[in-house]
């Protein structure tokens, strides 16, 4: 009973309970017969959303106001120009990689000089900034598909041992991002910058220091997953980063992360992503029409949303 | 006089008010009569704001009773009931919408001005008083009140609080209406006051500007820990006896350690005067004391002092200076954590090894602290919010106290802290003070500020006087807070 009780009283439970609950009616639906590979399919699509996710929820743990809007954008142009300069090469992967984390890195330095140099709220300040680089990647790519290098295509498409290499690549930046937000003085640092910026800083925490690294990390995660998709999804498209926009913010929030800021979790991450997933699956496997489909997507967000802001927080 | 008194517009009976374990007022007796202005005078923590708020229906008092314009309005007081008899007041925190202009806020401060051409009535109504009050203003009712320099806007406060509307004004309470009007303009407002009084008007005065009391009031009422310790015709006063009301019996300093030479040291902190203001100067193992009225410079003078020593961007491997809030919720607390984390949040650079907080050292200093200063609760993963008041000041200063920082900087940490806890606190900053640390401690209590070993009393946003050894006393801490030159 105890075990129940804890569970139910962390914040990520529902994200889970939710998404296992979408599996099961779907595969229902199927007799069965495709668990394995819807399965496999959420954890490859959900792999995106969580590494975005993970940024964005250091993101908005900052406090009010914060959120990083430039996340679609962000991918794009890292996905763009990383693969156009490793045109299809493999001995260039290692540039190509090493382009999009330099991407990542000017975009946050950029997202968070306008919010202290200029003074600008970061949802103004990130909106705008994601224009620029969207216009960057439009005047880049003119619209050619240029193709990943056939290994960097290879290892984000394949499986090991059943589960698809890109899970266990979000796995080991989820890995990371706990250990940073539970055992490291960063996680408090953020926290604590949540919860009262100015007690925060009378308190010792270097304010700007944690705001600018975690604008930073945040920039860098979504240049890292716009490379894997473009690489996944067999190029570079424009509009490739569009649905991370919502999705980046519903899985943190889905997740149990406090929207206002100050607290933070990370398992929430991936059910909430799973879960997004599978929503959609389920409703294409009933035959629902998109506008249904975006309907009811909707309104079991609101639901999972009320479910988890009901239960007792640790 | 006589027939007036016993006839007020405005009393005041028997009030009490606490505000927890703080009692503000004593069972004080108030009353303003028709024609008359009284200057309120008294230190920090006098209970004059409360007096105040219990006059303009803010605040209800926990006993005793109100009668306004002869009629008994005891427990049915209220702003509104106030409002509506001409009761007016103006407020150190200027109360402006600073977006709205000056037309506007007439409007929002009187509600009878409505219909069609509210905006011509509202400007013709706030213009008159400012051009009656203080001819050649050169406001521009128009504007945003945001535009306008703090002077015009404590201008603008003052003609709306003097102007009519439904009805005439009949008591205006102003408390520190010139602080921050320059002389000349304070001497147009003394002078309508005098005008208003004379019109059958009254008025309460509150100023530290001793000279604007004396000349401009006829009674003067000085008040003291709540209660009221003297009052009379404004002409049986003058400074001295003024200043000297305001003390209690002045005391011999408890440990009257004389100061010691610091010729050939340097000091851990400086700050350089502006315009003549003494320089700012703490030595290891002193505790500096910022004293003056609340509100006058010295918790800005704290945060300056404190951000002097960066860490905007990086955290220092080792913490120069140490910060303990007084005002928890809005510099202190961290309001979603445990009472653990909230102690170590200063300290975990050293608790930290690569970036990784070490659990068993975080808990270890925390168990240490909660001894040692005894903090009340049965276990630190209690939150925060779950302690007292006084028990939530603990923790901030534990917070500072367990770093190594040599400086440590305190903004009036003792609020709503109970006298038992206190004088741990005093013997521990002591003994702290002893093995080298430098403390700097703006508090509005005289008893804290005569245990500092050199006291900064600060007036209008700066230093006025500094003060060491056998001259720390209460008397000529309230001269140097209170300004005492001829207006």
């Amino acid at each position: 009973m105890s075990v129940v009780r804890a569970l139910y009283a962390k914040p990520w439970i529902w994200s889970f309970v939710a998404a296992i609950g979408v599996w099961l009616v779907t595969i229902a639906f199927t007799g069965g017969s495709s668990a394995g590979g819807l399965a496999q399919a959420a954890l490859t699509f959900a792999a995106f959303s969580i590494i975005v996710g993970i940024g964005q929820m250091f993101v908005i743990t900052l406090g009010p106001g914060n959120v990083d809007l430039s996340i679609p954008a962000t991918m794009t142009l890292a996905g763009t120009v990383a693969l156009k300069i490793m045109d299809t090469n493999d001995s260039l992967i290692l540039v190509g990689i090493l382009v999009a984390l330099a991407i990542g890195l000017a975009i946050g330095v950029i997202n968070y000089g306008l919010i202290k140099l200029l003074r600008i709220p970061p949802i103004i300040a990130t909106l705008s900034s994601s224009f620029i680089i969207q216009s960057a990647a439009i005047s880049y790519n003119r619209g050619i598909r240029i193709k990943p290098p056939a290994a960097l295509a290879e290892f984000t498409t394949a499986t090991t041992l059943g589960i698809p290499n890109l899970a266990y690549f979000a796995l080991l930046v989820s890995a990371v991002a706990w250990v940073a937000l539970e055992k490291g003085i960063y996680g408090r640092w953020v926290s604590a910058v949540g919860q009262n910026m100015r007690a925060a800083r009378m308190a010792g925490v270097p304010v700007d220091g944690v705001r600018a690294g975690t604008y930073l990390v945040c920039a860098v995660l979504a240049s890292l997953a716009g490379l894997l998709l473009s690489c996944f999804s067999g190029g570079a498209a424009l509009n490739m980063g569009a649905e991370y926009l919502l999705t980046s913010i519903a899985v943190v929030v889905i997740g149990g992360t406090a929207v206002a800021g100050g607290f933070a979790n990370i398992p929430g991450i991936w059910g909430a992503s799973l879960f997004l997933f599978l929503v959609v699956s389920m409703l294409n496997t009933y035959g629902a029409s998109a506008g249904i489909r975006l309907l009811l997507t909707g309104v079991i967000i609101i639901a999972v949303i009320i479910a988890a802001s009901r239960s007792p927080r640790a | 006089m006589n027939d007036q008194r016993d006839n007020p517009v405005l009393a005041v009976n028997g009030a009490s008010k606490s505000f927890g374990a703080v009692r503000a007022l004593n069972g004080l007796s108030f009353a303003l009569a028709a024609g008359e202005c009284v200057g309120l005078v008294g230190h920090n923590g006098a209970g004059k704001s409360t007096l105040v708020g219990i006059m303009n229906g803010g605040t209800r008092p926990d006993s005793g009773t109100i009668h306004l314009g002869g009629n008994d309005e005891t427990g049915r007081y209220s702003v509104a009931v106030a409002r509506k008899y001409g009761l007016r007041c103006v407020f150190q925190e200027l109360s402006l919408c600073p977006n709205l202009t000056v037309t506007e806020n007439a409007r929002i401060a009187h509600a009878s001005i409505s219909g069609f051409g509210w905006r011509r009535r509202a400007e013709r109504v706030v213009r008159s008083k400012l051009d009656e009050i203080f001819p050649g203003h050169g406001i521009d009712c128009d504007q945003a009140v945001g535009t306008l320099s703090i002077a015009q806007r404590q201008m603008v406060e003052i003609a709306m609080a003097f102007s009519e509307s439904d009805g005439p004004a009949r008591i205006v309470i102003l408390d520190e209406p010139t602080s921050s009007l320059d002389a000349n303009i304070a001497r147009q407002m003394l002078d309508h006051i005098r005008k208003f009084v004379g019109g059958g008007g009254s008025v309460v005065l509150i100023s530290h500007i001793l000279s604007e009391i004396l000349t401009t009031t006829d009674r003067i009422v000085v008040m003291k820990d709540g209660g009221l310790v003297a009052e009379g015709p404004s002409s049986r006063f003058t400074m001295e006896t003024l200043v000297g009301a305001m003390g209690s019996v002045v005391r011999a300093r408890d440990a009257a350690a004389p100061p010691r030479d610091r010729t050939g040291t340097t000091p851990a902190l400086t700050r350089r005067g502006t315009d003549g203001a003494p320089e700012f100067r703490a030595y290891a193992g002193e505790i500096v004391g910022l004293a003056g009225l609340g509100g006058h410079g010295q918790t800005e003078t704290l945060v300056e002092l404190y951000r002097g020593f960066g860490g905007d961007w990086l955290a220092p491997a080792d913490v120069k200076a140490a910060f303990v809030a007084g005002d928890r919720h809005v510099d202190g607390n961290l309001p979603m954590w445990s009472i653990l984390r909230n102690i170590s949040i200063t300290l975990l650079t050293d608790l930290t090894r690569a970036g990784i907080v070490r659990d068993g050292d975080e808990r270890a200093v925390a168990q240490s602290w909660r001894e040692r200063i005894g903090i009340r609760t049965d276990s630190l993963d209690n939150p925060i919010l779950s302690l007292s008041g006084g028990n939530q000041q603990k923790v901030l200063f534990s917070r500072a106290l367990a770093t190594r920082a040599p400086v440590v900087l305190m903004d009036d940490p003792m609020r709503g802290v109970d006298i038992g806890t206190k004088q741990e606190v005093y013997a521990m900053l002591r003994a702290e003070a002893d093995r080298g640390r430098t403390f700097v401690w703006y508090s509005t209590e005289i008893d804290e500020i005569c245990q500092c070993d050199r006291v900064y009393v600060f007036r209008e946003g700066r230093i006025v006087v500094e003060l060491t050894g056998a001259d720390i006393r209460e008397d000529r801490v309230l001269a140097a807070s209170f300004s005492t030159e001829a207006a």
